[in-house]
């Protein structure tokens, strides 16, 4: 490095230049433009919102368990919203709102991309910063607002938002249908504004970065299977976030101006609501158009993160990388004519719901490439169980048990018994939410290194993920019988139906299971916080690892590399390569001073290396015969 | 040095496309509308029916002929004729505003000559004022590019700096001419 630095006077004197407004507090740490501490500020704030979240869930889950019992502790902690130490009926809806608003775009949008997209695209793809450093900064404050204006809701007179994090109108749309209509709603609203106004900042800013800023050798095929998740889930948000806005200014305009586009014929508290034409479909095309490109845009950086992870942490290459970039091509394209298969009991004509069906179906086939590759990159591999890859791993398994009822769900004439119900809940609580939360802790452990210049606990990972693993599957895997029964999602209390009293003990097990679940972040949030101030110190490549974020220092500095960003000769994955003297080959390594390791298909547009290649392999044969 | 300056070049090229991206993102808004607007129209069964206010028609033609003074602007400024540069940009700046007037101007016919309120049954009426006010927020947002770029070149900042503003305010303002006559054409083939 020094050297490079010594013949490059002009470069160091720049980045000194530019260092001079990183001195103060404020503009290191708080309104940093460096995208590495923009990465650290989202995941800071996407854990806290997560265990936020977790804890909600868990309120929710004790009424559950405990239907006709009082617990004077929750009248201690929530005041009006559990009166007697009994949950409010409504706030009961609030929690499972607002747990699924934060989970979904909160945790798993900005605090997943927005960590490490940000951390990962200038590092990977050797770019010294975004393409907008100051978009990205505002991208960053936005979510913040966000997410202070949708915990405010907690503290208006009628509670948070409830009509579901799908905000179907006509709940929605009546500030008076119910308490959760009501301020809370527009909190919700006004904070989703600022929420999708942030994605775009930053989603924006990933794609122009990903396809402007690569460095020299970088090309398209060269980049890491993160990069790519990364860079097709900016694009899917792109692309989907606008439509969420249009329908949301239409519900604004429904909610605050006395518009019809959602309302027709409604009676509230039996006066007759001016209302007339609406038309609440319309509604749920706009929101499932976003909405269902945005369970994509939350599981592919998982698999993403984990590609890298399980490659990594395998000492292999990745089985099938380019079948793993046109399977993720292939997700993007079919989450855009899917949305449908969310609608199919809502009168859809049958036809236009058998097209949905096929679609929907179709995407089990890139899935399944996807599985199939990540479980032929493990086998036979050299593998190194560190609790990253425990992690990936996880979201593969997560992946696979999720993905499979989701075949179930996408047949329009099954989805007409189990739609709404308990099997949906399982379904996408491992498919999406436990996957693309393994797929996120697994980036957390293998790039903390990176982000914090410290290694994370092994041991406390390791309970961590066992804890973890086991108590998801605990919880959501009995949900798939409740669901074939019946039972209905989001009721206050189901048990009322005679029919589906005995649910009850199965649901004091999930509800122990996630409490128990919840007590194992204690490991990892104990893990994070001590390793940040007090963990061993990291070396420049733990992992030994290939991609470029490793050949940079361990101190950060702005501009990610002293001296010249390094350029880019092959391919991420050359691990274990035979003939090579180590069973790592950093990308920034030539063909040239790997001549024992180089193959044939390595010079495949590459004449001269090819030639090269027959030179070398040639004297190699006259040395054999000469000894 | 040399590679430095290539590395600014390489940013302000990825700022530019960041605005291309911007512009896909806002294209999906309005196709957004629109297509709400089809499923609607064809779920409900409700027509438009409305003879457009004739001052859409002249507000169309105030933002072509804004265009085509910022394609000349932006030619002066190429051709380092700062003054002209400046003049052009003020006539744009000024047809903008008349476009904005124009464009209150319709919502007030629609509702004080035609009755045509944005709370209506039929909400298709609706569409024609959301699409608009969105659209015109856009407008809001291209004047102030156009002053940024006016202010630029007034301050005499580099020429690169300079191309580049004129650069990002066309793309952004050619785009909103050409969102602005596919949403008015959508609105008179459905009237």
């Amino acid at each position: 490095m020094s050297t490079l630095s010594v013949h490059d006077h002009g470069v160091v004197h720049h980045e000194e230049g530019h260092e001079h407004h990183h001195d103060t507090f404020l503009t290191k740490y708080v309104f940093s433009q460096d995208h590495k501490m923009i990465a650290k500020q989202f995941l800071i704030t996407g854990i806290t919102m997560a265990v936020i979240a977790m804890l909600l869930s868990i309120l929710f889950r004790i009424q559950l368990a405990y239907p006709d019992k009082a617990f004077p502790l929750l009248e201690t902690l929530l005041g009006r919203f559990a009166p007697e130490g009994r949950l409010d009926p409504e706030f009961y809806l609030s929690l499972v709102t607002i747990h699924g608003t934060i989970m979904v775009f909160f945790v798993l949008t900005a605090g997943l991309s927005g960590t490490f997209s940000n951390l990962l695209i200038p590092l990977q793809v050797g770019a010294r910063d975004m393409a907008s450093p100051f978009i990205n900064m505002l991208s960053y404050w936005l979510f913040l607002t966000a997410c202070v204006i949708m915990l405010s809701s907690f503290f208006v007179q009628k509670g948070p938002a409830g009509p579901g994090w799908t905000i179907y109108p006509p709940l929605s749309a009546l500030p008076t249908a119910m308490k959760g209509s009501g301020m809370g709603m527009t909190l919700w609203l006004i904070s989703m504004v600022c929420f999708v106004a942030s994605s775009l900042m930053g989603g924006i800013n990933y794609v122009s970065t990903v396809l402007n800023m690569r460095t020299k050798g970088m090309d398209l095929w060269k980049m890491p299977l993160t990069i790519w998740a990364f860079f097709l889930t900016a694009i899917l948000g792109v692309l989907s976030f606008p439509v969420l806005v249009a329908g949301v200014v239409l519900l604004i305009f429904d909610r605050s101006f006395g518009t019809s586009f959602y309302l027709s014929d409604i009676v509230v508290n039996g006066q007759v609501m001016p209302f007339e034409g609406g038309s609440p479909i319309l509604f749920q095309h706009l929101f499932w158009f976003l909405g269902h490109p945005e369970v994509y845009i939350v599981i592919m950086p998982a698999m993403g993160i984990s590609s890298e992870i399980m490659s990594v942490n395998s000492r292999k290459p990745i089985f099938g990388y380019h079948a793993m970039v046109y399977s993720l091509i292939g997700i993007t394209v079919l989450s855009f004519i899917v949305w449908g298969h969310h609608m199919f009991i809502t009168g859809m004509n049958p036809f236009l719901g058998g097209v949905f069906m096929i679609t929907t179906l179709i995407i089990a086939v890139p899935s399944a490439v996807k599985t199939f590759n990540w479980l032929a990159t493990l086998w036979r591999g050299n593998i190194r169980f560190t609790p990253a890859m425990l992690f990936a791993i996880g979201m593969v398994s997560f992946f696979i048990s999720g993905g499979l009822t989701g075949i179930f769900l996408g047949n329009a004439a099954l989805d007409i018994n189990l739609h709404d119900t308990y099997f949906v809940v399982a379904h996408f609580h491992l498919v999406m939410g436990s996957a693309a939360i393994f797929g996120m802790l697994a980036g957390v452990y293998h790039w903390f290194p990176k982000m914090f210049g410290k290694m994370m606990d092994e041991k406390l990972g390791y309970l961590h993920f066992w804890l973890t693993f086991i108590g998801a599957y605990l919880v959501f895997f009995p949900m798939h019988f409740m669901g074939l029964d019946g039972v209905p999602r989001r009721y206050y209390a189901f048990t009322e139906f005679a029919s589906m009293q005995r649910w009850l003990s199965v649901n004091m097990f999930i509800t122990w299971a996630a409490i128990m679940s919840a007590c194992a972040q204690v490991a990892f949030l104990y893990n994070f916080v001590h390793s940040i101030f007090w963990g061993k110190k990291a070396i420049q490549n733990p992992w030994q690892a290939n991609t470029l974020e490793w050949t940079t220092p361990v101190e950060h500095i702005h501009g990610n590399w002293p001296g010249e960003i390094p350029t880019v000769y092959r391919w991420p994955y050359d691990y274990s390569k035979p003939g090579a003297e180590e069973d790592f080959i950093l990308q920034t390594t030539p063909f040239s001073q790997t001549m024992s390791s180089n193959l044939p298909h390595d010079f495949e547009d590459n004449p001269a290396g090819m030639e090269e290649l027959s030179k070398w392999t040639s004297t190699q044969k006259a040395n054999e015969e000469v000894k | 040095m040399a590679q430095i300056q290539q590395e600014d070049k390489i940013n302000l090229n990825a700022k530019k496309f960041v605005m291309w991206i911007f512009i896909f993102t806002s294209f999906m808004l309005f196709a957004a509308f629109t297509s709400g607007f089809i499923v609607y129209s064809g779920g409900s069964g409700h027509g438009l029916s409305v003879i457009l206010p004739s001052s859409f028609r002249y507000s169309t033609l105030v933002l072509i002929a804004s265009s085509v003074t910022l394609f000349f602007a932006s030619r002066a400024a190429k051709r380092l004729e700062f003054e002209k540069q400046q003049m052009l940009l003020w006539i744009t700046i000024g047809l903008g505003i008349s476009f904005l007037l124009l464009q209150v101007y319709g919502w007030y016919i629609l509702a004080y000559k035609m009755q045509i309120y944005l709370v209506d049954p039929n909400a298709t009426r609706s569409f024609v004022y959301v699409m608009t006010f969105a659209h015109l927020l856009h407008v809001i947002g291209g004047l102030i590019w156009l002053i940024s770029a006016l202010k630029g070149s007034i301050n005499r900042i580099p020429q690169v700096k300079n191309l580049y503003r004129m650069e990002m305010t066309s793309i952004f303002w050619h785009f909103l001419d050409i969102i602005w006559i596919y949403l008015y054409v959508f609105l008179l083939l459905n009237q």
